[in-house]
């Protein structure tokens, strides 16, 4: 048959499909085309003083969670409490005493970056965030 | 061994290489993290577009009425409203509930053959149940991953993460619809290989998709817990794609750009393939039309008006042949 090809139910189908464009253009939208780097990680003066982290920056980057998982199973199940990073430096195994003793700008740096890729680590339910108000 | 799903297991390895060796040796994170996103987006979205028109271009004349109950007639005879609707309410509502919950899957039963023989119907439930799994948790995990392409995070989207990370076990948490996620392509990959009858229709295509997803799920889950990446670095490639300012982060991790290849080859695959079922059920004919064959008239639109030959025509064209042979004819 000759005949054009109509569309039918062409209001229905059109509706479906703006609502399809539109739930996909969600995140364009949203953003609506603003760039959004990653905060800045401001660093205390202790920090800037010791210069590098207690393993190099890519590596705490992706796996400083690890470390904090690692530690916490080997002082509360093994009792060590002494880490000796990849440079040969010692560090005591602690999240709120060693971590925070160089970030204790919390809300700026971890936070921060928290924040940014939407994690809410529970930790701070019971360690506490503030350690030089605890001395 | 089956030829059909080792050919969709060697397809998926060999994507998995390309990414893999294209990140890793050749150097191109432009190619995987932007390029290829965004043409599988475009593909995505066009061909969706495209596929979905071509269906509304096929009329449908009829009423199917693949209907599982009594259609609306006399007064007096009760009528099934969710399952043979006669009304737009009523197909709008059992539209939702097949998506929601997938009601014609929870219809499905097993035939067997015991001795007398006799037959009998035994439901199946567990295609309904890996079904309803895979489908709600891939949802689950799309709605999650707004994370990583909206500053600031929208609440939702947080308290869905909460909940679904509500085991919190091991740093970082688990995400139960990761896990039933890949659970489930798992079973329905099985589904197809244990079942003989299933097996026997299932086709490459069909295999495919199951092998995809299960690497992006695997990948994903690999990534998080395992060979880790740096997900901010990620969150800054996923933004700067949906702002249209892309960057590439440097050392994001391999695995990243194995996660996103494959997600990209689901996006581009998807309109040409089985997947389609997303924008298909509410074209189906079957589903999407009220049961009223019995109150309106339904009208062909492809040969309307009939064009018809009636005896009184045809004798009136040919009725002085008609004589002239012999032929008893109504009118002298
Ligand atoms: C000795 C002080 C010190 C200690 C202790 C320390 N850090 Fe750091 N950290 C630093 C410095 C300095 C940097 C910046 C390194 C750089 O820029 O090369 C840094 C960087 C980081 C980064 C990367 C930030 C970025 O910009 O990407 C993370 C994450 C981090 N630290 C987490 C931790 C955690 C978690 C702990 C505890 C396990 C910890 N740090 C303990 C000094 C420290
Ligand atoms: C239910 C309360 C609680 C929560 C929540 C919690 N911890 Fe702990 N954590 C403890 C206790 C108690 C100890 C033992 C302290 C000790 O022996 O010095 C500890 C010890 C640790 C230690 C070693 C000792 C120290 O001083 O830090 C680390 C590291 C640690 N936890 C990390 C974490 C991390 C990371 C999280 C979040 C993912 C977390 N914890 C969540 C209660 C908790
Ligand atoms: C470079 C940005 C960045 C900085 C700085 C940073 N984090 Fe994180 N952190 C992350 C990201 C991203 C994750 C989530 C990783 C994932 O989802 O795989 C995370 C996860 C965690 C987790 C596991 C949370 C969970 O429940 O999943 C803990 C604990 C944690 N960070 C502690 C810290 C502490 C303590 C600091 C400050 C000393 C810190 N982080 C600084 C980016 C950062
Ligand atoms: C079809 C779409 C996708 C599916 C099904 C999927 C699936 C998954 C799964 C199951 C995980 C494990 C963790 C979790 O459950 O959240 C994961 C993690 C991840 N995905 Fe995806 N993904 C998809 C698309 C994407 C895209 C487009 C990106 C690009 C930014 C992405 C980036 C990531 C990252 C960075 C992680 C690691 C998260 C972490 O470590 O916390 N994913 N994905």
């Amino acid at each position: 048959m000759s005949e054009e090809k109509k569309i039918y139910d062409k209001g229905k189908v059109l509706t479906g499909l703006i609502l399809f464009v539109v739930i996909l253009a969600f995140p364009f939208l949203y953003n609506s085309g603003k760039a959004a780097p990653a905060p800045d990680r401001i660093l205390t003066e202790k920090a800037k003083a010791a210069k590098e982290c207690i393993e190099p920056k890519a590596f705490m980057k992706s796996e400083h969670m690890q470390i904090l998982n690692d530690w916490r199973g080997s002082v509360v199940r093994d009792g060590k409490r002494i880490y000796v990073s990849s440079s040969d430096k010692e560090f005591d195994m602690s999240l709120s005493n060693t971590c925070l003793d160089c970030h204790s700008n919390k809300a700026d740096f971890c936070d921060k970056c928290h924040n940014y890729a939407s994690v809410n680590p529970y930790c701070w339910d019971c360690h506490i965030d503030k350690p030089k108000e605890n001395k | 061994m089956n030829v059909k799903y080792m050919f969709s297991l060697i397809a998926v390895i060999v994507l998995f290489l390309l990414a893999y060796v294209g990140v890793e040796a050749a150097g191109l994170q432009i190619l995987f993290g932007i390029v290829i996103p965004y043409v599988a987006l475009l593909v995505f979205v066009i061909g969706f577009i495209n596929r979905v028109i071509g269906w509304a271009r096929s009329p449908v004349p009829f009423r199917i009425p693949s209907t599982c109950g009594q259609q609306k007639s006399l007064p007096w005879i009760k009528s099934e409203e969710l399952d043979n609707p006669h009304t737009t309410m009523g197909v709008i509502a059992r539209m939702f509930l097949e998506i929601v919950f997938f009601r014609s899957l929870f219809r499905n039963t097993k035939a067997t053959l015991s001795d007398g023989p006799k037959i009998s119907f035994n439901l199946e439930k567990w295609l309904w149940l890996g079904a309803l799994a895979f489908h709600w948790s891939f949802l689950t995990v799309i709605v999650r991953h707004l994370r990583f392409f909206a500053e600031p995070v929208p609440f939702w989207v947080q308290l869905l993460e909460k909940v679904d990370g509500f085991f919190q076990i091991g740093v970082p948490g688990i995400f139960i619809s990761g896990i039933v996620l890949l659970a489930a392509v798992f079973y329905l990959f099985l589904r197809r290989v244990i079942i003989p009858q299933v097996n026997y229709i299932s086709l490459s295509q069909d295999f495919f998709p199951l092998f995809l997803i299960f690497g992006i799920a695997f990948s994903g889950i690999l990534m998080r817990h395992f060979a880790k990446v740096d997900v901010t670095g990620a969150k800054e490639l996923a933004m700067g794609l949906v702002s249209f300012h892309p960057i590439i982060p440097p050392g994001i991790g391999v695995i990243f750009y194995v996660h996103i290849f494959f997600v990209s080859v689901l996006l581009a695959y998807f309109p040409f393939s089985k997947l389609m079922h997303l924008g298909g059920i509410f074209m189906s004919p079957t589903r999407n039309l009220p049961g009223n064959t019995r109150a309106v008239r339904h009208i062909n639109p492809w040969n309307y008006p009939v064009h018809t030959h009636t005896y009184e025509e045809y004798e009136e064209e040919f009725r002085g042949k008609m004589i002239e042979a012999g032929l008893p004819v109504e009118k002298e």
